[in-house]
């Protein structure tokens, strides 16, 4: 995997986006600005509901922006005459209930981007995807299918087959959302682990806040929908990072000061009683 | 010591006729097979009882279980169809060639038709109201327009069960596309896939577990359509057999006729359950683990 630090700056302008689902306009996104950085790990905290998953669809390409302009490293990705980003493979999305394909083994699937590509042929993508595998511990279970491994492994297997493709953005959407506490904090170690070597830029939206300080360098804290930045935590806890940063006093405020600018909007929200739109 | 021995050794899967003979172990160790032949007991018993034991009003003009197995098994058959006959597998031989045919034409034109119906728009804006608007139309309905369109005998049989086949392999291939989920394709998007990809990659083997549902449904439907049809145009097959023993005023013969049809249905839903199992490993293995 390449080292990408250069690479991944993400230039959200604002981004205003209306869902009309039954002929009623919802502002999900209101006039949303946020610079991220390449290289950066930036997390989004936020009510159910309030447009951060809008705001990572719009990146991705899944939806369209109404207003604003999204870019990558200057490059505008959507907005203006194009509000529909094209879809690619240098923003992989690590879905919030898992999307590797089940019909295919944990091999076959990190192997799946270089292949339809054309950038490997099948034998040398299986085999590239069989050494990223080993080094993300997973060198065992490669012929497996992902229902035959635990949650936990196949979230790692889907950042691997992320990160096989040298993306300048990694989209995660709660990936350990369903994940118990022992096996979070796993997945949060082999994360940074990944982030280290990489360094590729990470957009990762997350209602767990020890998770968004633990890893982020910056944590966003948006509004009740419709979302805009309420807050942004700057997390300077030195990296590398493992488990015993989480004892320090230093994380131990910096989780407080994310959590009452979260607790606002969670009240906002569960007063308003709205539900997720995408 | 003791316990790095038994680290090392590697234990690997069943597979084949390994396989098969462990799930039948295993299978002996819970009641689902004494209770399918306690079942099946059952019902012959009460069959018995009925028609040949008591008698009852209304079954006794029925051949009972022991008429039926002794002239299934007569080397002599007093109403000239038994195991010993060869004009028994003519029958047998004649239907389940006419599945064979009309089955796989239906699943040839049916599984395409589906995936694209499910993967293009605009293609299921075509063609969605032909299908919904021919589907409900009963088998029995189609025969005077099947006897008008085809030549022969053969054809209009074959084209009858085709037809039911069809409409139920389509629209479980539909169904299929519909249920897979949008994240694959997001996934597939991400991962720089082209069309063609995701026909191939996400679309097909996606839709795999409702596409084999479908062709055991489809199968079976296949046969009932084909026993209609030939109840009423053809020469041969299990169908004729059944009919003709009706006109005739032969039940035994009808009623070894509908058990085999019955035997010869089951196992051709289980070849095609069985081919689905070998296509879609990834969904045993994990059912399995499921205790399914």
């Amino acid at each position: 995997m390449v080292t990408q630090t250069n690479q991944g700056a993400i230039s959200i302008r604002n981004v205003t986006k209306i869902y009309d689902p039954e002929g009623v306009n919802v502002m999900a996104v209101d006039d949303c600005s946020l610079e991220i950085a390449a290289g950066e790990v930036c997390m989004i905290v936020g009510p159910s509901g309030c447009g951060k998953t809008t705001l990572l669809n719009a990146i991705a390409g899944f939806h369209s922006v109404t207003e604003g302009e999204i870019y990558l490293d200057g490059d505008l990705l959507c907005g203006g005459a194009t509000p529909l980003a094209e879809q690619g493979s240098d923003r992989v999305v690590v879905f919030q209930n898992g999307a590797l394909f089940p019909w295919k083994s944990l091999i076959e699937n990190v192997a799946y981007g270089p292949m339809v590509q054309g950038i490997m042929s099948k034998s040398e993508a299986c085999d590239k995807a069989a050494d990223l595998l080993a080094e993300a511990g997973l060198g065992d279970v490669g012929m497996k299918f992902p229902g035959e491994v635990s949650s936990g492994m196949a979230r790692r297997a889907e950042i691997v087959r992320a990160l096989i493709n040298n993306p300048k953005v990694l989209l995660l959407d709660e990936p350990y959302r369903a994940m118990d506490s022992l096996t979070k904090s796993i997945m949060h170690e082999a994360l940074l682990e990944v982030y280290d070597r990489t360094k590729v830029t990470i957009f990762f939206i997350t209602h767990d806040l020890e998770e968004a300080i633990f890893l982020g360098d910056r944590v966003v804290v948006m509004t009740t929908r419709p979302c805009k930045t309420k807050k942004i935590v700057e997390v300077n806890i030195p990296r590398p990072r493992d488990y015993k940063t989480l004892t320090t006093e230093e994380f131990r405020l910096l989780v407080t000061e994310a959590k009452d600018a979260v607790h606002e909007e969670a009240i906002k929200a569960f007063e308003a009683g709205e539900r997720e739109l995408a | 010591m003791a316990l790095e021995n038994t680290n090392s050794i590697k234990m690997e899967a069943p597979t084949g006729v390994a396989l098969w003979y462990y799930n039948f172990k295993k299978s002996l160790t819970t009641p689902t097979p004494y209770l399918t032949v306690f079942g099946v007991g059952l019902w012959i018993l009460a069959y018995y009882l009925f028609c040949e034991g008591w008698k009852l009003p209304r079954f006794e003009k029925l051949p009972g279980p022991v008429e039926i197995i002794t002239e299934w098994f007569n080397r002599d058959p007093d109403w000239g169809i038994s195991a010993f006959s060869p004009e028994y597998y003519e029958h047998i031989i004649v239907s389940c060639r006419r599945i064979l045919i009309s089955f796989t034409i239906a699943t040839g034109v049916g599984i395409p038709l589906g995936l694209f119906m499910g993967w293009s728009k605009t293609f299921r804006d075509y063609s969605f109201p032909i299908l919904e608007t021919l589907r409900p139309i009963p088998i029995l309905a189609w025969v005077p327009l099947a006897i008008l369109m085809f030549s022969g005998l053969e054809t209009p049989v074959i084209f009858l069960a085709t037809l039911a086949s069809l409409f139920v392999t389509t629209l479980n291939t539909l169904l299929g596309v519909d249920s897979i989920d949008e994240s694959y394709f997001r996934a597939a998007n991400c991962l720089g896939s082209k069309p063609r990809h995701i026909f191939f990659h996400i679309v097909v083997p996606g839709s795999l577990p409702f596409i084999f549902t479908g062709l055991e449904i489809s199968i079976g439907v296949a046969w009932f359509s084909l026993v209609a049809a030939e109840m009423v145009s053809g020469e041969f097959g299990l169908g004729y057999l059944i009919v003709d023993s009706y006109m005739n005023i032969t039940y035994v013969p009808m009623v070894i006729a509908m058990l085999t049809l019955g035997f010869v249905g089951w196992i051709t839903s289980a070849m095609v359950r069985v081919v689905g199992n070998r296509m879609m490993q990834w969904r045993v293995r994990a059912l399995a683990l499921e205790g399914r």
